[in-house]
């Protein structure tokens, strides 16, 4: 029995070994061309500089990541559009994009295929659980690493001098989450998650912030992200009367929930995070999400300086709405290509220091990075469901910065009026003050606005914070 | 007090649910000891049916008491196609293959049903159209709607429907016959192949009496949503006893009751370390419980060795 | 075992051995990509020959042999990671992850041993369940498994100061990180092969297969099947722990997603489609199935655009359309797999002619 299966094997053999041979000639080849296509010194006129991107392009989420490298494209095609010039040369930027399925297996997969293609730097992934697999291994390549979507915090905690993203993380958002709360005049919360580790992180956070902000935990309950039963958990919940429910996990479980809170009676406010802060979330919902609260990371773009421009300039190239996370993805490549030019470099392991030392003032914030490669201060908008609408709130945490330039402006108008009445040399101050803090963005604003906010007192207050605001530049 | 009565209603309603599927797995698995895995899928197709269906009627403008009933009928019709294929294509040719085989088969119809369904449907989540009336009860403090009161109903009628059916019909008889020994029930002049079908039938049936009643239950539909709760409903047919239709529905009641008071208490009384999130496996716990000390389930016969 | 030294056999083997080396180097021409992919398809083979024993050998129908892989890989995963600041060395977890996913096997055999069949599926399937959720859980109030948020920075397998996962010199020859654990995995494999072969044909072997049969004339011949049918679980357990280990130490993460129901029912595909009990035919159906996915993702695409000028259908689930077709169409025309071993093929042509 055993001589039937060799037979065949032996002629298989003999057939495979035959391309192994052939292939071990060939196997000089790509080693010999790999330097050529590796950045080479400035010694050409035109360089081509790869940019690898990742992200599920078919499955649930496909839409999604077909959203992220839209955005990707966008800005790749206004930097060759710019010619930009790095170390003597012209340079030509290129999107290799992958198909990662939200897979952590397939996420290493396409991590390795993009490494092998030797790209300059990564844009991606879009999800957590690809994100972080994949980061040991750029970071092992030594190749940057900027996602635009992935909201776990341990993405950028692993250590990895490689890993960098523009978005808030969900330490930032279930911070403000709580003190949103607090300042509902909420007194005691329910916590509900998923379990999955976007659901428990967000959740957790919030647990933190609330208790923080002097909030009663009356009841911390959970369900998984494929129930649709959560009758017994809001039960549970009902019998210790909590003011709040919060959801940490998704549209598809938060929406039925609150329809379930309703029949059962239940009088708690709603509050979740952007899983949860979705059209979806409300037509699963129905009347039952009217009211509630939920938070976006970001600000709406509406708010931003450059943001109605970026959407204007998507749907005219793609012929799409944005769906959620473009505007990140474009500010991704930005930074990365700023770097470049910084270090005049585009060898991951020359620009790479200089990423962490970004200061782009994009279109979703002003972004800089700690030392562990998060944004430094990661903006938290509010919006309240309406009428089958989301509304904004406000925005906490962060805000400051990413509207800086706006507010300065409604300052100025503010301070000038005022100064006007009171007098030339004040004004001069407050001129000058308000001009330096439009230039400085990063601090003032805040100040300036409050100053003004106060009132009677208000061009000596917009003056001393603009004062403030020149000496500290 | 009114607590412990709303976590029992919950689960109740819960557990009937449970039980209406139950019975589909029951059914077939009773007369030709073969787990349906792709019944759970039936369940999802029935649902995302009458979605279609009901919701065009009622966008034409027909009253809601008809667009619901053609979207059950509708529902039931494609479901008792579906069954009746299902055994004709992928299980009537492996009845003498290895037990092994039909299992990865059902498993393969399950994958490409949910396929074909995510192809027709789309990947998103679906609202299901308010053919269900809307009232609300109040009882002793605890609350319940009408859609509650219905689905429990319909469950009890129809495992009724069923006994009645086996113990009382020619049909009935063949199924028994064809159940303990289907060579000598051909004999006796039984169409064994014409008997099996009809089990699938009724089966699929009761799977689109199921997916309507759970969606108008939690008004949401999506094309995986009959894995899990196939997979409770198989939990609570086995703890039953599977191949018997009172043990399905005392299994699928059990179930939702130990769900529901294990997600409501167990938090208190463990003082934290077990809460609701373990809630998917006291069901499993119990079940394991219960098997080591009845090896067939609650009400179940001992059953031969067929592995 | 003179068959072996037979010269015929002896150059079979000789081929066998080439090609298995070269065969990183071959993948690699399409990338490193690809030589990851090999290394996920051995790492499948060690399952599906781990499930082989409990399923193909002794015949009991388990669906949650996943939890004995997810044991071995949080084991590793623990060990040597700076979630405890331990860092073990491989050789040390490795057997420890077997040992423990050994007891555990013991664990789920000894109160499931009355079962049978389709209620031994659904308790199995249970234990997988509780300890995937477990797992997911177990981050309070005691922190252990870092809960859904997945353990991360693993230490790569390494000796001494040759880390498997960069890239070096070796004999003039650049061997990456995922060539390494390829030759790695490829060793381990051949000795899990070995092992599964002699004991096939060993006493235990035809232990289980008696119980696979009728497991109360086993019983009337004086097999000891209670001790006979955990040592199946165990040693099925054991190959699952070793198999998660790598898995660990070549992803650097694991989180409690990775081992969901479905790769347990995969893994059962891949041992019932390639041929129960049969070895080859059992490693046949891990390659076929990890790969097969692997060819319909880049092929699936491309070709609906040659043909209608358009991808009309997302790939992603098109590949699932034909991978559970696959599954249903061979189970239709062979219904014992597709590599049957011979005796099984024999006893089936036999039962269908009495049928007939």
């Amino acid at each position: 029995m055993r001589f039937v299966p060799l037979k065949l094997s032996l002629s298989a053999l003999a057939v495979c070994s035959a391309f192994a041979l052939t292939a071990c000639g060939q196997k000089e080849e790509p080693k010999a061309a790999a330097p050529a296509a590796a950045p080479a010194p400035a010694a050409k006129p035109e360089i081509t500089v790869k940019i690898g991107h990742a992200a599920p392009m078919t499955g649930p989420q496909a839409h999604l990541g077909k959203d992220n490298e839209n955005g990707a494209r966008l800005a790749i095609e206004d930097l060759n559009a710019k010619g930009l010039e790095i170390g003597g040369a012209k340079v030509k930027f290129e999107l290799l994009g992958e198909d990662d399925q939200a897979d952590p297996k397939q996420g290493t997969i396409v991590a390795q295929k993009l490494i092998d293609a030797k790209v300059n730097g990564v844009i991606g992934h879009l999800n957590s659980g690809t994100t972080i697999p994949a980061s040991k291994l750029y970071a092992d390549a030594g190749i940057p690493q900027i996602s635009g979507s992935a909201t776990n915090p341990k993405y950028t905690q692993q250590g990895f001098a490689t890993a960098f993203r523009v978005m808030a993380n969900d330490v930032q958002q279930g911070k403000a989450l709580g003190e949103f709360a607090s300042k509902q005049g909420v007194k005691t919360v329910a916590i509900v998650d998923d379990r999955t580790a976007y659901g428990q992180g967000l959740a957790d956070e919030f647990r933190k912030s609330a208790e923080a902000a002097g909030l009663k935990v009356v009841a911390s309950e959970y369900t998984n992200d494929k129930a649709t039963d959560f009758k017994a958990i809001l039960t549970k919940i009902k019998s210790t009367k909590a003011d709040l429910v919060f959801y940490g996990g998704m549209d598809a479980q938060g929406g039925p929930m609150v329809k379930q809170m309703k029949e059962l009676g239940i009088k708690a406010r709603f509050l979740g995070g952007d899983g949860v802060c979705t059209p979806e979330f409300m037509k699963l919902g129905g009347d039952a999400s009217e009211g509630n609260f939920c938070s976006l990371p970001g600000m709406p773009l509406e708010k931003l300086a450059k943001g109605p421009g970026f959407k204007e300039a998507f749907s005219k190239k793609f012929n799409a709405e944005i769906q959620l996370y473009a505007p990140y993805l474009y500010d991704a490549v930005m930074v990365m290509a700023e770097a470049m030019k910084r270090a005049n470099s585009v060898e991951p392991a020359k620009y790479l220091p200089e990423v962490g030392k970004t200061k782009h003032d994009g279109v979703t914030a002003l972004i800089e990075f700690d030392e562990k490669g998060d944004l430094k201060s990661g903006a938290i908008s509010l919006y309240q469901y309406k009428g089958g609408k989301l509304d904004y709130v406000e925005t906490l945490g962060g805000g400051a910065v990413a509207t800086a330039k706006a507010e300065v402006k409604e300052a100025v108008a503010e301070v000038k009026e005022a100064a006007k009445a009171v007098g030339e040399a004040a004004k001069e101050v407050a001129k000058e003050g308000v001009k330096a803090g439009a230039e400085a963005v990063k601090a003032g604003a805040e100040a300036a606005k409050e100053g003004v906010k106060s009132g009677a007192e208000a061009v000596k207050g917009a003056a001393d914070a603009a004062k403030a605001a020149v000496d500290k530049k | 007090m009114e607590i412990l009565l709303q976590q029992l209603i919950n689960g109740l309603v819960q557990g009937s649910i449970y039980a209406l599927v139950a019975l589909g797995y029951t059914m077939v698995y009773g007369i030709m000891g073969l787990i349906n895995f792709a019944h759970g899928e039936v369940v999802m197709i029935g649902t995302l049916v009458t979605i279609s269906v009901a919701g065009l009627l009622l966008k034409l403008g027909l009253p809601v008491a008809l667009a619901g009933g053609a979207g059950l009928l509708a529902a039931v019709a494609v479901c008792m196609a579906l069954g009746w294929g299902l055994e004709r294509i992928a299980y009537r040719p492996l009845r003498n293959a290895p037990r092994l085989t039909p299992l990865i088969t059902a498993i393969g119809m399950s994958i490409v049903l949910q396929n074909v369904a995510m192809l027709v449907w789309g990947r998103n989540y679906l609202t299901f159209p308010a053919i269900a009336p809307k009232a609300q009860f109040e009882f002793a403090g605890a609350s319940f709607t009408a859609v509650q009161v219905m689905i429990v109903l319909v469950s009890a009628l129809t495992m009724a429907g069923l006994l009645v059916l086996i113990y009382r019909t020619r049909l009935g008889m063949a199924m028994r016959a064809t159940s303990q020994n289907p060579q000598v029930a051909s004999l006796m002049g039984v169409n064994v192949n014409r008997v099996i079908a009809a089990a699938f039938v009724i089966g699929s049936a009761l799977g689109a009496v199921a997916g309507v009643m759970v969606g108008s239950y939690y008004e949401i539909a999506h094309y995986q949503m009959g894995f899990m709760l196939g997979l409770k409903a198989f939990t609570a047919a086995v703890l039953g006893g599977i191949g018997n239709l009172a043990g399905a529905m005392a299994g699928g009641v059990l179930l939702g009751i130990i769900e529901a008071l294990g997600a409501g208490y167990i938090g208190d009384l463990t003082g934290g370390f077990l809460g609701s999130h373990y809630q998917d496996i006291f069901a499993f716990i119990v079940l394991i419980g219960v098997l080591m000390f009845r090896p067939s389930g609650l009400f179940g016969e001992k059953t031969g060795d067929r592995a | 075992m003179a068959k072996w030294l037979n010269p015929r056999s002896a150059l079979g083997l000789a081929l066998i051995a080439a090609v298995l080396v070269a065969l990183p180097f071959v993948a690699a021409l399409g990338g490193q990509a690809w030589v990851r992919i090999v290394n996920f398809a051995i790492l499948y083979v060690f399952l599906a020959l781990g499930l082989n024993i409990v399923v193909g050998f002794a015949g009991l129908l388990d669906l949650g042999y996943i939890a004995f892989y997810a044991v071995g890989a949080y084991v590793y995963a623990l060990l040597a990671s700076p979630h405890f600041g331990l860092h073990l060395p491989f050789w040390a977890i490795l057997p420890i992850g077997a040992v423990l996913a050994c007891g555990f096997g013991v664990a789920l055999g000894s109160p499931t041993l009355k079962l049978r069949g389709d209620y031994l599926a659904i308790v199995t399937l249970g234990f997988g369940e509780i300890i995937r959720i477990f797992l997911n859980n177990l981050n309070a109030p005691v922190n252990i498994t870092n809960g859904a948020q997945g353990v991360t920075l693993i230490d790569p397998i390494a000796v001494g100061g040759f880390k498997f996962s960069a890239a070096s010199q070796i004999f003039g020859l650049t061997v990456s990180g995922p060539q390494k654990y390829y030759f790695f995995l490829v060793a381990l494999a051949l000795l899990v092969i070995v092992i599964n072969l002699r004991l096939q044909h060993s006493r235990i072997g035809r232990a289980w297969q008696a119980i696979r049969e009728d497991e109360i004339a086993a019983k009337a011949i004086g097999i000891n099947t209670r001790n006979i049918k955990l040592l199946a679980f165990a040693m099925g357990a054991s190959f699952g722990g070793i198999a998660g280990g790598i898995f660990s130490a070549m992803q650097g993460f694991v989180s409690p997603e990775s081992f969901s129901l479905i790769e347990s029912v995969m893994v059962l595909a891949m041992v019932v489609l390639g041929g129960m009990g049969h070895i080859p035919g059992v490693i046949l159906g891990a390659v076929l199935l990890t790969v097969l996915p692997e060819v319909l993702r880049y092929g699936v695409g491309p070709i609906q655009q040659v043909v209608f000028g358009k991808v009309l259908v997302d790939p992603e689930s098109l590949r699932m359309l034909i991978f559970g077709l696959a599954l249903v169409l061979v189970m239709r025309w062979k219904p014992a797999g597709l590599w049957p071993s011979p005796e099984r093929r024999r006893e089936l042509a036999e039962t269908r002619a009495e049928k007939l």
